[in-house]
């Protein structure tokens, strides 16, 4: 199969935003909020690009895709006041209160591993050319809850094309920021900090898996992932890894968190099965956030037709 | 060690025993308050099901340890009243149990038995709290005067025995459910443990 690269993505090392550059940024930074701490009023600064990532803030030019669930959205509150974000504590309504100061300006990541532009990026750099789009998916907790979520962000598979992996590169790793002071969740070690997870490369490279960077039209806020998530939307909700910081391409299949705090009960492909129960309970049903009634759970969440291929052959009891 | 225990039982045992019951009685109806209060007022957070269930759960395990605190406050205190209102404290602790179980069968999986009896079986974590309801249950039924009488004494006494068994099974079933997080889980069960071994401590240092 022929896959064609836009030349206006190609993108050279040298593209992306130097250290230099970006250290004297965060010092600028620093030094405005020394200057509001003595007292100028905020009115009086200039208005800096941090601005577009403050959360709460409508994403400009969102367009619809033609990704879309039929079934009601879940309400706002639950989809940003029910989260499971253990670097802000266990309870599902911690990350509400405890990111609240999350401050995701300035935000670098970096690509490494089997890539031909490997080098740390500015969130605004890597995500810029691509349109942001609004594609609302099923999401579905490997604790049998379920929401439906207006998710707005760019393609995977847009992204990393632009980068170029090598024809090494059989799997996408990514990794959670690791910082105590900020992320308080990570004192304790419930799970192995940062939290690390992965796709086959092919799974990555499929349409529905997305980088996604707002909810309901608006910037990401911190407690759903802030500034920039993974949502593969057949996966258990547990494989959107938050907060990215690096994405590597790698040759060997990369370690992911709750494989490694729980080999039994959590695999590395996480694929929505009602068939494949987890060990203490079934995946059969779930709950919509909102509603009374269970309903029976689909396989793959739904997006059997987009996926199943990529899993042809294997034993889904085996590779849960 | 006599000092305050004296002063305590002084601001209390002045206090008919009725007054006390009904005190007890209702500080530990206050969960249950509570949280008829937060479903009044739209305070049950996005998943409101999940919510009373852990929320029931946690003071289940909660009431079977305060009905299992009433002989160590004798032992390292020598208060008495909470002995006299013993019952009372089981009894709200088997509410609580069904209450939880209730919540289980009845709302989150509305009736469907197919589903709980599967639970019930392959879920290890189900099976031992199922087994603990039983017992909480047998003792709650077991628990008026005339039970006592019929059954004699001795073998109610043994029976009733089963609640450190149901109280350990309440632990598991609270350390087998969690993901990942087992703080408030082994808190409930060093409570537990420090709670038995004072009766322990207390039988093997007792005067022969």
């Amino acid at each position: 199969m022929l896959i064609k690269i836009a030349k206006s993505w190609q993108m050279r090392e040298s593209d992306a935003t130097p250290e230099a550059i970006y250290r004297d940024r965060r010092r600028f930074m620093k030094g405005t909020a020394v200057a509001v701490g003595g007292g100028i009023a905020s009115g009086l600064l200039p208005r800096t690009a941090s601005a577009a990532w403050t959360p709460g803030t409508k994403l400009p030019n969102l367009v619809k895709s033609d990704y879309t669930v039929d079934a009601p959205l879940t309400k706002f509150e639950s989809v940003t006041e029910y989260n499971n974000f253990y670097e802000f504590g266990t309870s599902k309504d911690d990350p509400v209160s405890n990111a609240k100061d999350f401050v995701t300006t300035p935000w670098t990541i970096e690509i490494a591993g089997e890539v031909a532009n490997p080098g740390r990026y500015d969130i605004n750099d890597l995500l810029r050319p691509h349109q942001i789009e609004e594609r609302v998916y099923r999401h579905r907790c490997v604790e049998t809850w379920s929401m439906v979520v207006p998710w707005a962000g760019v393609a995977l598979t847009d992204v990393i094309k632009r980068l170029e992996p090598t024809s090494k590169a059989k799997y996408v790793a990514f990794e959670t920021l690791l910082d105590p002071k900020r992320m308080p969740g990570q004192n304790r070690r419930v799970l192995q900090w940062p939290y690390v997870e992965g796709l086959r490369m092919d799974e990555a490279m499929n349409p529905l898996a997305m980088l996604a960077t707002g909810v309901y039209g608006e910037v990401m806020p911190p407690q759903n992932g802030a500034p920039v998530r993974l949502v593969a939307p057949w996966k258990y909700g547990f494989k959107g890894i938050k907060s990215i910081v690096r994405i590597t391409f790698t040759e060997q299949q990369p370690p992911t968190s709750w494989n490694i705090s729980a080999a039994r009960e959590y695999g590395f492909y996480a694929n929505v099965n009602p068939e494949v129960s987890h060990p203490r309970w079934s995946q059969a049903k779930e709950r919509p956030i909102g509603k009374f009634f269970k309903e029976k759970t689909l396989k793959f969440n739904g997006y059997g037709e987009q996926v199943a291929h990529l899993y042809r052959g294997m034993d889904l009891a085996k590779f849960f | 060690m006599n000092t305050p225990a004296t002063t305590l039982n002084m601001a209390l045992f002045p206090l008919p025993y009725r007054v006390v019951w009904w005190l007890v009685f209702a500080v530990l109806s206050m969960p249950l308050a509570w949280l008829v209060n937060l479903g009044l007022n739209d305070g049950l957070g996005a998943n409101p099901i999940e919510f009373i269930n852990r929320f029931l759960g946690d003071w289940a395990l909660r009431m079977i340890l305060v009905s299992l605190a009433a002989t160590p406050l004798k032992i390292l205190f020598g208060w008495r009243w909470p002995v006299r209102v013993r019952r009372m404290l089981g009894l709200w602790a088997f509410t609580y149990v069904a209450l939880h179980i209730t919540n289980y069968v009845v709302v989150d999986n509305f009736f469907a038995w197919d589903d709980i009896w599967k639970d019930i079986v392959k879920r290890n974590f189900i099976t031992v709290g199922m087994v603990a309801f039983t017992i909480i249950t047998s003792l709650a039924a077991t628990s008026w005067n005339g039970a006592i009488k019929r059954m004699g004494s001795k073998s109610w006494r043994r029976l009733h025995k089963l609640v450190y068994v149901a109280a350990a099974l309440g632990s598991l079933h609270y350390i087998w459910m969690v993901k990942a997080d087992l703080l408030l889980p082994l808190v409930h069960s060093t409570i537990l443990a420090v709670l038995l071994a004072i009766r322990v401590y207390a039988h093997i240092t007792r005067p022969a």
